[in-house]
């Protein structure tokens, strides 16, 4: 098994052993949907107008709530440094563990989007778009937020830290994401939105890898 | 023997005789651009007099786009070259960008104000404008977030160079909303062409910000390297009595003071 | 009993020379060297606080030198970092061991990465076969040290950094360590390892921290 599988599935199994984070996550997003009918009204007309927005939202709220761990616990425990000092580059170990990261945060909420947006009446044209689109997006949204994760390693506070530096960074997906439900909506064509999305995809893919190795190098130090 | 701080001794120098100058340029440049701006520009045919808050409003955005540039740009030599100047250059930039994205952001706010009844507008600026705020914020707080200072330095460092490359993506995305959401007004400079009586005040404005913006910063670095001074002989203080003292290069003859 | 080896020439040994290192804004140490030849070991011995954490993790390259230079067999080794990384295996203070995994789990992992397969013949080598299947929650802090050392012999690296080993072992466990010191030094690998206990090594060079520590280790000039 390569080096950079070997890293993916350790991280996997750590996530199924030790539980919770999936399950945290999307607990999160479903009583936050839930709570919008409750602020705003159930009225199906309004929740239908604002339901992709609703759901972009607390997708990505709830896709930071497990990012402040992604290496907190391999660098409390000597283990980031023991993988700082492997063969592998770092760059391409950041890269394993937002995958897997993914597969157990980004990859279900991406599967239980379109459950929720049944419950804000959202316009069934728009749901390609919206499973897509989370495909697309959910990735960055890990690359992105291994940055925030890195650059706050031993930070006080780091949890709310790392929201105030990585959500103005999740502005552009956020913006694509929706546009590219309401485009369909409305009839026109998502796919501008989603090459978007995808552009922004490949250039988190590019750069957040080595930002983050970085920032961990500078941890290490 | 390395000493960090021994290079500085020529900054401290170059400020401590650009400062005058630099502050009176400063105030100069601004009394003109005010004073040409405010009373003897000529107001905008449908806004008003109000259109001369942009005299104050405008130059602040360039200066706020421009400050963080000089962050990325600082953050950039630290990073690679280590240079200790470099990393205390853009940790002092962050707050005087930070206060000039609010001056632009409080300047739009009371622009809307009058002509539109409400007190912020999702103009496609002003949102790149408050996103760049928080830009501002999560850097502050990130080089403040560490016990040891130099770890707040470096991670701050790599966040100022993500976020100027996500501040291109950032506008272009706020562009595409706007544009998709009709927006509710434009902050218009009154038309294609801008009247050379309403330019000048504004360049002055905006000179006169950025040489304000050096000479504030300028301070804030002659600060922070007196303060990791005092900072580094307090420890030497506090452990003078822990170890013997040292010899002085010239021996033990010879005493500085009487 | 501890005895100076033959010095190494630059062209076959682990070598520092004229090295600083600075740990937030204070020197720890300077004008350090030290020559591993293949078979040899650097023991570093200082008070708390002198730089022998620091001077190991300089080592491995994690911690950039302040000034100085290291070089394997004459290179450089901030001309190849990845190729040093490669040759050594750094035990620290931590242990790098996830509770919820086994024993074995683990070291297959760490084994795995540098592409050794080792890992049941490493387990015994420290006596820890039975405990294979324990989640490592479960074991105790000797049995982690001993399984963190274990990773040491279960894929191959000619440099051994190793921070204080003995910490936590009992008389048998040190025993396994002396053999496997011992093996590798036959194969010709080098080891630098930092203790506090005095340790009884043929032919090893001792290093103190203490020497080096600088003078004025302040950031401002006296």
């Amino acid at each position: 098994m390569s080096p950079f599988r070997r890293l993916v599935a350790r991280d996997l199994r750590l996530a199924l052993r030790q539980g919770g984070d999936a399950a945290t996550v999307i607990a999160f997003f479903v009583l936050t949907v839930i709570l919008f009918p409750f602020g705003v009204g159930p009225e199906p007309l309004l929740l239908q107008r604002i339901a992709a927005g609703i759901v972009w939202v607390t997708a990505l709220l709830a896709a930071l709530l497990s990012l402040d761990r992604l290496f907190l616990a391999d660098y409390e425990d000597g283990s980031l440094e023991a993988l700082a000092l492997m063969g592998l580059p770092l760059e391409a170990q950041v890269a394993a563990k937002c995958l897997a990261h993914w597969l157990v945060t980004g990859l279900p909420l991406t599967v239980m989007a379109p459950v929720l947006a049944l419950l804000l009446h959202l316009r069934a044209e728009s749901y390609p778009a919206l499973v897509l689109g989370m495909a697309l997006g959910t990735p960055s949204l890990s690359l992105i937020g291994a940055v925030g994760a890195a650059l706050t390693l031993g930070a006080r506070r780091g949890g709310v830290l790392l929201s105030l530096l990585v959500l103005p960074l999740y502005i552009p997906v956020l913006i694509f994401g929706v546009a590219a439900c309401e485009a369909a909506g409305a009839g026109f064509a998502a796919r501008p939105h989603l090459l978007l999305l995808a552009a922004l995809l490949v250039l988190a893919l590019a750069l957040a890898p080595f930002a983050a190795a970085a920032g961990l190098r500078q941890a290490l130090e | 023997m390395i000493h960090r701080f021994a290079n500085p001794a020529r900054f401290m120098r170059l400020s401590a005789a650009l400062l005058p100058w630099c502050a009176v340029l400063g105030a100069l440049l601004i009394a003109a651009g005010l004073v040409f701006g405010l009373v003897l520009a000529p107001a905008d045919y449908q806004q008003g007099d109000a259109v001369r808050i942009m005299y104050v409003h405008v130059p602040a955005a360039w200066m706020a786009s421009f400050v963080y540039a000089v962050m990325a740009a600082a953050s950039a030599v630290g990073l690679i070259w280590r240079h200790p100047l470099a990393d205390i250059a853009a940790r002092a930039a962050a707050p005087l960008g930070a206060g000039f994205t609010a001056i632009c952001l409080i300047t739009g706010s009371l622009w809307g104000e009058p002509m539109w009844g409400t007190w912020w507008v999702w103009d496609a600026r002003l949102t790149s404008v408050l996103v760049l705020f928080f830009l501002y914020l999560g850097y502050i707080a990130l080089v403040n977030a560490f016990d040891e200072p130099t770890r707040g330095a470096r991670a701050g460092a790599i966040l100022a160079l993500v976020g100027i490359v996500n501040l291109p993506i950032i506008k272009f995305s706020v562009d595409w909303w706007n544009t998709l959401h009709q927006p509710a007004s434009v902050f218009r400079l009154g038309g294609p062409t801008i009247a050379a009586s309403m330019l000048w005040p504004l360049l002055a404005m905006a000179l006169g910000f950025t040489v304000f913006f050096v000479t504030l910063l300028m301070v804030r670095m002659r600060t922070a390297l007196i303060a990791a001074k005092v900072r580094a002989l307090r420890q030497v203080a506090s452990e003078a009595e822990a170890r013997p003292a040292p010899r002085t290069p010239r021996g033990s003859l010879g005493s500085v003071r009487q | 009993m501890l005895e100076p080896s033959p010095p190494a020439s630059a062209k076959n040994g682990f070598t520092g020379s004229a090295l600083a290192c600075r740990r937030g804004e204070r020197l720890v140490f300077e004008g350090l060297a030290f020559s591993v030849p293949p078979g040899g070991v650097l023991v570093l011995t200082g008070a708390n606080g002198s730089g022998k954490s620091s001077l190991l993790r300089v080592m491995t390259g994690l911690t950039p030198a302040e000034a100085g230079r290291l070089a394997w067999d004459g290179l450089a080794i901030s001309d190849d970092p990845a190729a040093h990384r490669a040759r050594l295996h750094f035990i620290g203070h931590a242990e790098a061991l996830k509770p919820v995994l086994t024993a074995a789990e683990n070291l297959v992992f760490w084994a795995g990465m540098r592409g050794g397969t080792d890992g049941a013949a490493a387990l015994d080598r420290f006596r820890l076969g039975a405990l294979a299947a324990t989640p490592c929650r479960l074991l105790s802090a000797g049995q982690r040290r001993r399984l963190a050392l274990a990773r040491l012999v279960a894929s191959h690296a000619p440099l051994w950094l190793l921070d204080e080993p003995l910490t936590g072992l009992d008389d048998d466990s040190v025993a396994d360590l002396h053999e496997v010191i011992a093996a590798h030094r036959d194969a010709g690998g080098r080891i630098v390892l930092s203790t506090h206990a005095p340790l009884a090594l043929d032919g090893a060079v001792t290093l103190a921290l203490g020497d080096f520590a600088p003078r004025w280790p302040f950031a401002v000039p006296p």
